[in-house]
């Protein structure tokens, strides 16, 4: 990746960081601290890593994307958004009734979700389920997720990664945000279930740890995890809140919207970032 | 009746797979470590390469079969009705029934005829469990032909199928002839006095109740009702209508099943006395099955007492 692609995605994920702002201002309620904590990982999936067509959302050989931690919604809408899927004016009714986008992915009707998630744990096992139907038919598509550090505490997770280990599917990629914070606290305090990397090993995964915020290191990892024979775990170290000064390594932001004065600061802070990009 | 045939619907579920093997590959089989008991080995054996056990992990199989289901094929999932309604609810609802995924669940050893494993395997809450869940269709067949052609009716649907199939070997009562369709109960003897709707193994005792009563001058009509979700209504009013009285037989918990779906639509639409057979809100325990449909009073003499009650009711 040369330094104009980079400084692109890096524009990409500001951008994409405005509208998870949009969206649960507009919403009053949402998630907005793991929705931020994950653009990086999004943007470089949607835009530069998956074979997929925003024209066609449901194309037969797309790779797959399965938001296992379905409450960053808004990062998952508003890179869909940004990627052309639907309008981005549309991110402004999240929550809304009447509106297709629900507070978690709905694959029914959101163009571009591949699969309804919410229920933290299962979405990981759908991502197992797809990857093992293309294995099984002879389809090449990848399949990708990420899961929250928190969302790991869940034994589900675990009987997944049991099962794509011992079945070595290859072609799923399974990003851990790893940003130390859930609801009740830092996951130290609540039930960390650290270390992360050497459980998934265990399971017999291949594991690459990187910093989560960074291109370079999320495009190498995932060039990695294209030569290896094994279902691959990115444990993507990342700030939760990246992007919004106020939201950053802040628990408290977890799950709630910024008032319309803190919509503002954190956007103006957003159109500061993006102006600063455009001009360097 | 020297010579009656018994076959636990779990085989013909069983054999319903190797033959849908044999006519498609379309789809893929999953179970949890239970494929003898299930019958889903049947299957395995046929076709090894389309068939993946997923281990002792229920919840982790009905979210792989939600996204094989995504992804387009179809798959059937198996375990015991406890694991797979009780302790998978969750799952089922979220990950297969929410996105209205086509995913068949082979749930086997339903019931109190589970015998001598006892309380815990004895699953007598899976069909309020599971008609609760928008979308899903819910088939309880009666015998080994029934649930053959209720696997391949199910496999041709749209949207998440749960299948109820029991351990213990039942009589045959349908030949090849049988007509079975979705959703629609079957009036297997005609009467005007008081209508027996059954499903399951249940079925089979209402015939034999029918037999019993026409010697007290009781002329019972006798329904199958083998799909409890879409319920057929109009099997139902007609009943309520031109007989009068109602008895339901199952073996589940009166609470939220066959009897809580027909009197919920019998209050509704055309009061008429609605008396409940089932398993009277306790939970089971270790015997041979047969004595416990005895003891759990889950018999034709069983189902004759509450027509007669219900005739009582309604002559009220």
């Amino acid at each position: 990746m040369d330094a104009a692609e980079k400084k692109q995605l890096e524009i990409t994920a500001c951008k994409i960081r405005m509208g998870i702002i949009e969206g649960v201002h507009s919403a009053k309620s949402g998630h907005p601290g793991g929705s931020l904590s994950i653009a990086e990982i999004l943007t470089y999936l949607y835009f530069k890593a998956m074979n997929i067509d925003p024209k066609d959302p449901k194309k037969a050989d797309r790779d797959r994307f399965v938001l296992s931690k379905g409450h960053a919604a808004p990062a998952l809408y508003s890179t869909l958004a940004y990627r052309g899927y639907f309008d981005t004016e549309l991110l402004k009714t999240l929550r809304h009734i009447g509106s297709i986008l629900q507070g978690h992915p709905d694959m029914k009707h959101i163009p571009g979700v591949d699969m309804s998630t919410g229920s933290l744990g299962q979405g990981i096992s759908a991502a197992v389920g797809m990857a093992l139907s293309a294995k099984h038919f002879g389809d090449s598509y990848k399949v990708y997720t990420v899961l929250g550090d928190g969302e790991i505490e869940e034994g589900q997770v675990w009987e997944a990664a049991m099962f794509a280990g011992n079945k070595n599917l290859s072609n799923l990629t399974a990003f851990i945000d790893y940003n130390n914070l859930q609801i009740d606290g830092t996951i130290e305090e609540v039930n960390s279930a650290a270390p992360i990397d050497k459980k998934f090993e265990a399971f017999k995964w291949h594991t690459i740890t990187i910093d989560g915020n960074d291109f370079d290191q999320i495009e190498a990892a995932l060039k990695e995890a294209d030569t290896v024979d094994k279902p691959v775990a990115i444990i993507a170290k990342t700030i939760k809140g990246k992007g919004v000064s106020y939201m950053e390594n802040a628990v408290n932001w977890h799950g709630a919207a910024p008032d319309d004065e803190l919509y503002e600061q954190a956007m103006k802070e957003l159109n500061e970032a993006l102006a600063a990009l455009i001009k360097e | 009746m020297a010579d009656i045939k018994k076959v636990a619907t779990r085989v013909g579920y069983g054999e319903a797979l190797v033959e849908l093997g044999n006519e498609r590959d379309d789809f893929l089989v999953l179970d949890a470590d239970l494929a003898a008991a299930t019958q889903t080995g049947m299957f395995k054996k046929a076709f090894p390469e389309r068939f993946y056990d997923c281990g002792i992990a229920e919840a982790n199989m009905m979210s792989i079969a939600a996204g094989i289901a995504a992804t387009g094929k179809k798959v059937i999932c198996s375990s015991f009705a406890m694991f797979a309604a009780g302790r998978a609810f969750e799952q089922v609802r979220n990950s297969i029934g929410y996105p209205h995924l086509n995913v068949i669940i082979g749930a086997t050893h339903a019931g109190i005829s589970v015998g001598e494993d006892g309380a815990t395997h004895q699953c007598c809450e899976d069909i309020a469990l599971m008609r609760t869940i928008p979308g899903m269709t819910i088939i309880n067949p009666a015998d080994e032909t029934e649930a053959k052609k209720a696997v391949k009716a199910a496999i041709e649907l749209d949207g998440p199928v749960y299948m109820r199939f029991g351990r213990l070997a039942v009589p045959v009562i349908f030949d090849e002839d049988y007509n079975f369709e979705v959703g629609k109960g079957v009036q297997l003897k005609d009467g005007d006095d008081v209508t027996v709707i059954a499903t399951g193994l249940m079925v089979n005792e209402a015939l034999e109740a029918h037999e019993l009563l026409k010697k007290d001058g009781i002329n019972a009509r006798i329904i199958n009702m083998h799909t409890i979700k879409p319920l057929d209504k109009e099997i139902i009013l007609k009943a309520a209508r031109e007989t009068g009285a109602i008895v339901t037989a199952e073996e589940h918990s009166v609470i939220g099943g066959l009897g809580s779906a027909v009197s919920e639509t019998v209050c509704e639409e055309y009061p008429v006395p609605v008396v409940k057979l089932g398993v009277y809100d306790t939970f089971g325990h270790s015997g041979p099955a047969v004595k416990l449909l005895d003891e759990f009073g889950l018999r034709a003499v069983n189902i004759a007492e509450k027509v007669k009650k219900a005739i009582e009711l309604k002559n009220k």
